[in-house]
C-alpha cells in the first residue's frame, strides 16, 4: 500500500445518512472511527451536514478509449467519475479495438493506473469483435494483468442463444459473470426510439419492450440451467422487472442494474426530436419509470449502472436517425438518484451506499471497494452535502461529452470530496489530484 | 406561425385561415395572368433529401405565382451526398439569405431540428418528414374536402369546417406520414374518421388517436362514408411480412371495382374517393375508381398549389417578419391576420 496519501480527519460526517461520526483516514485505510477524534497533523475536514458513503461503483461506463479519444479518454472520463463520487469504474468492451483480447484490456487497466482517479475495471468482450459469432478469449482476459471477471458485448445483444449458453458455463470458471445488453435484434431493426403512444405520434420506429423482456426471460432461464451467474445491463420495463423480481424468487443467481436517467425521463422528451434523449435502451413510459424506483427500492434491480456513453457534438447535432445513442452520466448519477430515489423517500442514504457502491464491487468482484465505513476497512469514502443544488451544465462537466440530458435542470446533492484509496482525489467539490500509483501497486491488483 | 411544421398541434383559427386563404389563392389560378407580387425579393429554398418530384413542383409552382425566387436543392449530388450534414446545410442557405425553407427528408423530426435550432432563422415549413407529417398535403385534401362538403350543402367554403363529414383513410398507416397529418387536421376541423388497415400497418398506441380503427373495408364501407383516402403502398413492404401478398392486400383493403360498384349500391353517391399519389393501379385503388367521376385526384394536386401559396404567404408576409416593402394580396379580399407561436 502507499503510504504517502497523508492523513485526513473527517469530522462530524453522517456516516451512510446516520449518526455523525469522525472517519480518520490514514494511509489508505479507514484507520479510526469514533466521536472526537484526534490526529496529530492530519488535515481536519469539517464534514458537519455531510453524508459520508463508500466510493460509488459504475458498472457500466464507456470511456471510449481506445479508438474514440475524441469522444472521451481514460482521463477525462475518469476525472468525471471521481468527480461524480465514483472510486471504480467498469470500462465496456465496445472500444475501437474491442476489449476482446488480455491486450486490450490490459491497455485500458494500464491507462486507468496512469490517470489514477479511480480504479479502472476493464469489461471484456463476450464475443471476438462483438461479433456474436464466436467466444472472445475469455480465460485469457481472466488471467491478465487487468484480471476481468465482469464480460459484455454490451452494445450489441449476444443474441444466440447457443452462444449465450456457452459465456454463461465457461465464465464459471474464473467466477466471471456475463452482462447482457438484452435487445432483440430483429424486433429492434431500426429502432429509434420507445414503441409506443408516442413513437406512433412521431412516426419514429419503435424498439418494444418486448424485445428487452424476451432476451431477459430466456437468459434467466439459460442461467438457472447452467447454474451460472448472470447480470442484466440496463433494464428499462416494467415488465423487465417483473421477469427478474420471479427469476429471484426462484432462486436464479441474477443482477440487474438501472440507469439514472431510466429512474427519471421518459420518452415524451422525444417529443423535441432532440437527440440529446436518444439512447439504448430508450427512454419509456411513467409507468417503466416507476416500476424501476419501486424494482430498485425493493432490491429486484441491484445497482445503479450509468451508462456513460459520451458522444462528440456532431453525433448530436442532426437529424434523429442519424444521431448516435448514449447519453453522459457519471457526474449526475449521484444527484439524480438522489432526486429519484431519496427525495421520494423510496430510499435511504444506506440504500443508496447499496446500489452504487456494495452490489456494485460485488458483482465485479472488486475486493477492496463497496466495504464498510469501518476501521481497517480500504479508505474509498466520499462526502456528500445533500442539501446543495445545482443546475445541471454540459460545458462545465470534465467529461468530454456534452449530451448531458437533465442539462438546464436543477439537481440535489453534490460531491464535497472523494478519496480514493486514502487519497482526495476531489475536495472542496472540485478535482485535487489522482492517486499515484506505485510500480510495485500496478504490477498487481489488490 | 412562424413555422409549419406539423397540423398535431395547428389551431383551429390557423387551420381555417391557411384554407381561406388558399380559397383567394385559387382564384389566382384561374386568371389569365397566374401571379401575385406579394413575395417578390424573398427567397423560398426547396430543400429535399428524399426525391419528391410532385412536392417540390408544387411548391415551386406556388412560390412562384407569388414572385418568389426558388432554389431548388436536392440532396442527392450535392454537397449532402458528400457527408454535409444538416447542420452545415442550413447554415448555408442562412448565410444565403434564404426567407424559408421548404423541407423534405427522409428521418422524422428534420423539419422540427431546423426550427428548434439556431442553424438557421428562415421560416420552415414541412413537405414530408420520414414517416411523421406531410402538413401541407392534409391541408390541400382538408381543402379538397371541405370544397365538397361546402358544396354538398349548397354554401361557399370560405369560414367552414368539415364537422359531421365521415372520412375513411385506408392503407398503411403505420408508414403514413400523409395519415398521420390527415389525423390531426381532420380531427381539429371535426370530421369523422375512420382508419382501415391490416393490423400490421397500424402503429402500436393507435387507439389513442382522435379517430375509429376499422380492420374491414366492406363494413367500414357500409357504414356510410362521404370521402374514402386510399394510401400508397410502398414497395418496400411487400416483402417484409406485413401483408401475405399484394394480391391478398388489394383484396382486403384496396379500392376495387366492387367497392366502387358498392358505393352505387349502398347509395352514396356524393362519395369522393382521394388518393395523395402516385397511385399504384390495380393494388390499392383500381384504374376504374381512380378514373372514375369520384376521383378527386387532380383536383388534389391542383389544389396542392393554392394550399402552399397561401402557407407560404402566411408565413413570409406575416407580422413577425420585417420584409422591406409590406406585400400585400393585388385585389380585394380577407386580408388574414397572424399570430406568433
Amino acid at each position: 500500500m502507499a503510504a504517502t496519501t497523508g492523513t485526513y480527519l473527517i469530522r462530524g460526517a453522517s456516516i451512510l445518512g446516520g449518526e455523525p461520526a469522525d472517519l480518520l483516514i490514514r494511509d489508505g485505510v479507514i484507520a479510526e472511527t469514533g466521536t472526537g477524534l484526534q490526529a496529530e497533523g492530519a488535515t481536519v475536514i469539517d464534514a458537519a451536514g455531510l453524508v459520508a458513503l463508500p466510493g460509488m461503483v459504475d458498472v457500466h461506463t464507456h470511456l471510449r478509449e481506445p479508438g474514440r479519444e475524441d469522444a472521451e479518454t481514460v482521463e477525462t472520463g475518469t476525472r468525471a467519475a471521481a468527480l461524480g463520487g465514483y472510486t471504480a469504474v467498469h470500462a465496456m468492451a465496445n472500444s475501437t479495438p474491442v476489449a476482446d483480447t488480455a491486450g486490450v484490456v490490459e491497455q485500458v487497466f494500464s491507462l486507468g493506473r496512469a490517470a489514477g482517479w479511480v480504479d479502472v475495471r476493464p469489461v471484456g468482450a463476450v464475443t471476438v469483435g462483438l461479433a456474436g459469432e464466436q467466444l472472445a478469449e475469455l480465460g485469457a482476459m481472466a488471467d491478465s494483468r487487468a484480471r476481468v471477471r465482469m464480460f459484455s458485448d454490451d452494445g450489441i445483444c449476444v443474441h444466440d442463444p447457443v452462444l449465450m449458453r456457452r459465456a454463461l458455463e465457461y465464465v464459471k470458471a474464473f467466477d466471471g459473470v456475463v452482462a447482457q445488453h438484452a435487445q432483440e435484434p430483429r424486433l429492434t431493426s431500426g429502432a429509434q426510439m420507445n414503441e409506443g403512444d408516442v413513437s406512433a405520434v412521431l412516426g419514429l420506429a419503435g424498439w418494444p419492450a418486448v424485445a428487452e423482456e424476451s432476451i431477459i426471460a430466456r437468459d434467466v432461464l439459460l442461467a438457472q440451467h447452467v447454474g451460472s451467474r448472470l447480470h442484466v445491463c440496463h433494464v428499462s420495463t416494467a415488465g423487465s422487472v417483473e421477469i427478474i423480481r420471479w427469476a429471484k424468487g426462484r432462486g436464479i443467481n441474477v443482477t440487474a442494474e438501472v440507469t439514472p436517467h431510466h429512474l427519471l425521463l421518459t420518452d415524451d422528451l422525444v417529443r423535441s426530436y432532440d437527440p440529446v434523449f436518444k439512447v439504448n435502451p430508450p427512454l419509456r413510459t411513467d409507468a417503466d419509470v416507476e416500476a424501476l424506483r419501486a424494482g430498485l427500492a425493493d432490491g429486484t434491480i441491484d445497482v445503479v449502472g450509468t451508462d456513460h456513453a459520451p458522444h462528440p457534438s456532431e453525433h448530436k447535432e442532426c437529424e434523429w436517425a442519424q444521431a448516435a445513442m448514449g447519453m453522459t452520466g457519471l457526474e449526475t448519477a449521484l444527484s439524480v438518484v438522489q432526486h429519484a430515489m431519496i427525495e421520494t423517500g423510496l430510499m435511504t442514504w444506506a440504500d443508496f451506499a447499496r446500489v452504487t457502491s456494495t452490489a456494485a464491487a460485488r458483482i465485479g468482484r472488486l475486493a477492496d471497494q463497496g466495504r464498510p465505513l469501518e476501521a481497517g476497512e480500504p479508505a474509498n469514502v466520499i462526502l456528500v452535502d445533500p442539501a446543495a443544488r445545482w443546475t445541471v451544465d454540459p460545458f462545465r462537466m470534465a467529461t468530454m461529452g456534452r449530451n448531458s440530458p437533465f442539462k438546464g435542470r436543477e439537481l440535489p446533492g453534490k460531491v464535497v470530496a472523494t478519496f480514493f484509496k486514502g487519497h482526495p482525489t476531489v475536495l472542496n467539490g472540485e478535482l485535487n489530484t489522482p492517486y499515484a500509483f506505485t510500480d510495485a501497486t500496478a504490477a498487481g491488483v489488490a | 406561425m412562424k413555422h409549419l411544421l406539423s397540423t398535431e398541434d395547428l389551431s383551429l383559427a390557423n387551420a381555417i385561415s391557411i384554407l381561406d386563404t388558399a380559397e383567394e389563392m385559387a382564384a389566382v389560378g384561374d386568371r389569365e395572368v397566374k401571379k401575385l407580387p406579394a413575395l417578390r425579393g424573398r427567397t423560398v429554398v426547396n430543400l429535399f433529401f428524399e426525391d419528391s418530384t410532385r412536392t417540390r413542383i408544387s411548391f415551386e409552382a406556388a412560390a412562384k405565382r407569388l414572385s418568389a425566387d426558388v432554389i431548388n436543392f436536392a440532396a442527392k449530388g450535392s454537397s449532402v451526398s458528400k457527408g454535409e450534414s444538416l447542420k452545415d446545410t442550413a447554415q448555408t442557405l442562412s448565410a444565403m439569405g434564404a426567407d424559408a425553407v421548404v423541407i423534405r427528408h427522409w428521418a422524422s423530426g428534420a423539419p422540427h431540428r431546423l426550427a428548434a435550432t439556431d442553424w438557421i432563422d428562415a421560416a420552415v415549413i414541412n413537405a414530408g418528414d420520414g414517416t411523421h407529417e406531410h402538413p401541407t398535403q392534409a391541408l390541400l385534401d382538408a381543402f379538397t374536402m371541405r370544397r365538397h362538403w361546402a358544396r354538398l350543402a349548397g354554401t361557399g367554403s370560405e369560414g367552414t369546417d368539415l364537422k359531421g363529414m365521415r372520412v375513411a383513410i385506408a392503407g398503411d398507416v403505420l408508414h403514413s406520414r400523409v395519415a398521420r397529418s390527415n389525423v390531426w387536421l381532420l380531427r381539429t376541423l371535426g370530421a369523422d374518421v375512420t382508419l382501415v388497415a391490416p393490423p400490421t400497418l397500424l402503429p402500436i398506441g393507435v387507439e389513442k388517436w382522435p379517430c375509429k380503427v376499422s380492420y374491414n373495408m366492406d363494413e367500414t364501407l357500409a357504414q356510410g362514408v362521404d370521402a374514402v383516402m386510399m394510401l400508397r403502398v410502398q414497395g418496400e413492404r411487400m416483402n417484409a411480412s406485413f401483408f401475405p401478398s399484394t394480391r391478398e392486400y388489394s383484396r382486403r383493403w384496396g379500392f376495387d371495382d366492387n367497392r366502387l360498384r358498392a358505393l352505387d349500391t349502398l347509395g352514396m353517391k356524393d362519395t369522393i374517393i382521394m388518393h395523395p399519389g402516385p397511385m399504384n393501379r390495380g393494388l390499392e385503388i383500381s384504374a376504374a375508381a381512380a378514373d372514375s367521376p369520384r376521383s378527386t385526384v387532380l383536383a388534389q394536386v391542383r389544389n396542392g398549389v393554392s394550399v402552399r401559396m397561401a402557407a407560404l404567404y402566411l408565413l413570409l408576409s406575416g407580422d413577425t417578419r420585417e420584409p422591406a416593402a409590406a406585400p400585400a394580396l393585388a385585389y380585394a379580399g380577407t386580408h388574414p391576420t397572424k399570430e406568433s407561436n
